[in-house]
C-alpha cells in the first residue's frame, strides 16, 4: 500500500494543467511515473472513485479529481458509498464515512 | 496602520457550485450577509486584506507541510478547481509581496512559518472572495494552516499565530484587513456530506463571540474529529481570528445548509 505515492499523484494531477493533459492523452504513462500497488494503479485509472476513496485518499483530493473527471456531485458521493459497500470500509486517512449506505444526509 | 477589520466566513464549495440546489429561504439570508460583511470590509478601506484560510492541497502536500504560511506573491491566481464546477471564472488575485514580506517578518519572531512566492487558490479563499470581493479590487495576502494533513499543530498554536498577525499588522503602516474562512462541523468530501453538529457548531460560535481563548482552544482533535468531523479541524483558522481581533464577536448569520455540505456562517469581530 503506498496512500502516500497514490495521493501525490492526484494531487499534483489536480494543480497542473499540463500533467492534466498528459493524463488525458495517456493516463497510463502518467500513472508509470509513481510507484503505485497494482490496486491502486487501476483504481485510478479507470477511475474507482470508489475503491481511491476506501483505500484512503483524502476527500479533499478525490473530490478535486472527481470534477477533473467530469464527476457529478451526486454521483460522486454515490460511488464512494458504492466502494464501501463493495470494498469494505475506508482503510486510512481521516475521511471515513460515518453515514449509513443508503443514507443521503444532504438528499444526493 | 493598524488592524482595521476582522471577520470569518464558511467557504465550501458548495456554496457557488450548487447554489442553485439550496432552499433559497436559507440561501438568500447566507448570501445577504455575505454581501453585508462584503460592505462592512470595503467600508474599512484596507489596504490589503489577510485571507486565513486552510487549503485543500492546492499548495502544500504532505512531502512538505508547513503548519502556518504566508504567501508573498505580487499576485496569485485561481481557482485551481474546474470554474465550471466551482462556478467561480478564473481571475489573477492582486497581491503586494513587499508588504507580505514585512508581515512575515514580524510574524517569524513568535512563529516559525513557511513563506511561498507562488500560492494557487483553491475555493477555500475562491469563494469567500467571489462574495467579498466581486470586482476583484482588492490587495490580497494569504495565509495558511494545516488544518487536512495530520499531526496538526495544536489549537494554543493557532491562537499564537492569529496573535502574531495583530502584531504585524499594527506595525505596518498600512490598513490591514483580516478575514478567516474554516468550516466549523462538517464531513466535506465524503458520502456523509451535508452532515452538520448544529449544537456544537453553536457552542463553538459562542466561544468565539466571547472571545474566550481556554474555551475555543479546549478541544481536542479527537473530540473534533468525533463530533465535527475532519472538516472541523478548521476552526483554527477561526481561532486565529479571535486571537488577531481580541474583541467580542457578533454572529451575523448561521444554519446550517446540507446542500452546501456546511454549516453556514457570517461573523465579525471587534478589534480591541
Amino acid at each position: 500500500m503506498s496512500l502516500y505515492q497514490l495521493s501525490r499523484l492526484l494531487f499534483e494531477l489536480n494543480r497542473d494543467r499540463a500533467l492534466q493533459d498528459a493524463f488525458t492523452a495517456d493516463a497510463a504513462a502518467v500513472a508509470d511515473r509513481y510507484a503505485l500497488t497494482e490496486e491502486e494503479r487501476g483504481a485510478v485509472l479507470q477511475p474507482d472513485i470508489g475503491l481511491l476513496y476506501v483505500l484512503g485518499v483524502n476527500g479533499q483530493i478525490l473530490m478535486h479529481f472527481a470534477a477533473f473527471r467530469q464527476i457529478a456531485w451526486a454521483d460522486y458521493l454515490q460511488m464512494m458509498r458504492d466502494g464501501v459497500r463493495q470494498h469494505g470500509p475506508v482503510r486510512d486517512g481521516v475521511y471515513a464515512m460515518t453515514s449509513g449506505l443508503d443514507e443521503k444526509v444532504a438528499g444526493v | 496602520m493598524s488592524l482595521v477589520f476582522t471577520g470569518i466566513c464558511s467557504h465550501g464549495p458548495g456554496i457557488t457550485g450548487r447554489a442553485d440546489l439550496a432552499p433559497p429561504e436559507l440561501r438568500d439570508p447566507f448570501f445577504a450577509a455575505y454581501h453585508a460583511m462584503r460592505d462592512a470590509l470595503h467600508a474599512t478601506k484596507p489596504d490589503a486584506v489577510i485571507i486565513v484560510a486552510a487549503e485543500h492541497f492546492a499548495n502544500f502536500f504532505m512531502n512538505n507541510m508547513p503548519s502556518f504560511a504566508i504567501g508573498m506573491a505580487d499576485g496569485y491566481e485561481g481557482p485551481i478547481e474546474d470554474p465550471d464546477w466551482l462556478r467561480i471564472p478564473h481571475r489573477t488575485v492582486r497581491g503586494d509581496a513587499a508588504l507580505s514580506r514585512r508581515i512575515i517578518a514580524e510574524v517569524q519572531q513568535t512563529v516559525d512559518l513557511s513563506y511561498a512566492e507562488e500560492w494557487k487558490f483553491d475555493h477555500g479563499i475562491m469563494v469567500p472572495l467571489s462574495f467579498l470581493d466581486p470586482e476583484n479590487t482588492l490587495t490580497v495576502i494569504p495565509a495558511n494552516i494545516n488544518c487536512q494533513g495530520p499531526p496538526l499543530a495544536p489549537l494554543a498554536r493557532a491562537w499564537a499565530f492569529g496573535e502574531a498577525l495583530r502584531r504585524a499588522a499594527d506595525a505596518v503602516p498600512e490598513r490591514i484587513a483580516l478575514v478567516a474562512t474554516g468550516g466549523i462541523s462538517h464531513w466535506p468530501a465524503t458520502p456523509d456530506s451535508g452532515r452538520v453538529n448544529e449544537a456544537w457548531d453553536r457552542e463553538f460560535l459562542r466561544r468565539w463571540a466571547l472571545n474566550d481563548r481556554a474555551l475555543l482552544t479546549a478541544y481536542t482533535d479527537a473530540e473534533t474529529y468525533a463530533d465535527a468531523g475532519q472538516g472541523g479541524f478548521e476552526i483554527r483558522t477561526l481561532i486565529a481570528a479571535a486571537a488577531a481581533a481580541r474583541g467580542p464577536g457578533t454572529v451575523h448569520f448561521f444554519a446550517p445548509i446540507p446542500i452546501f455540505s456546511t454549516g453556514c456562517f457570517i461573523a465579525t469581530a471587534e478589534i480591541a
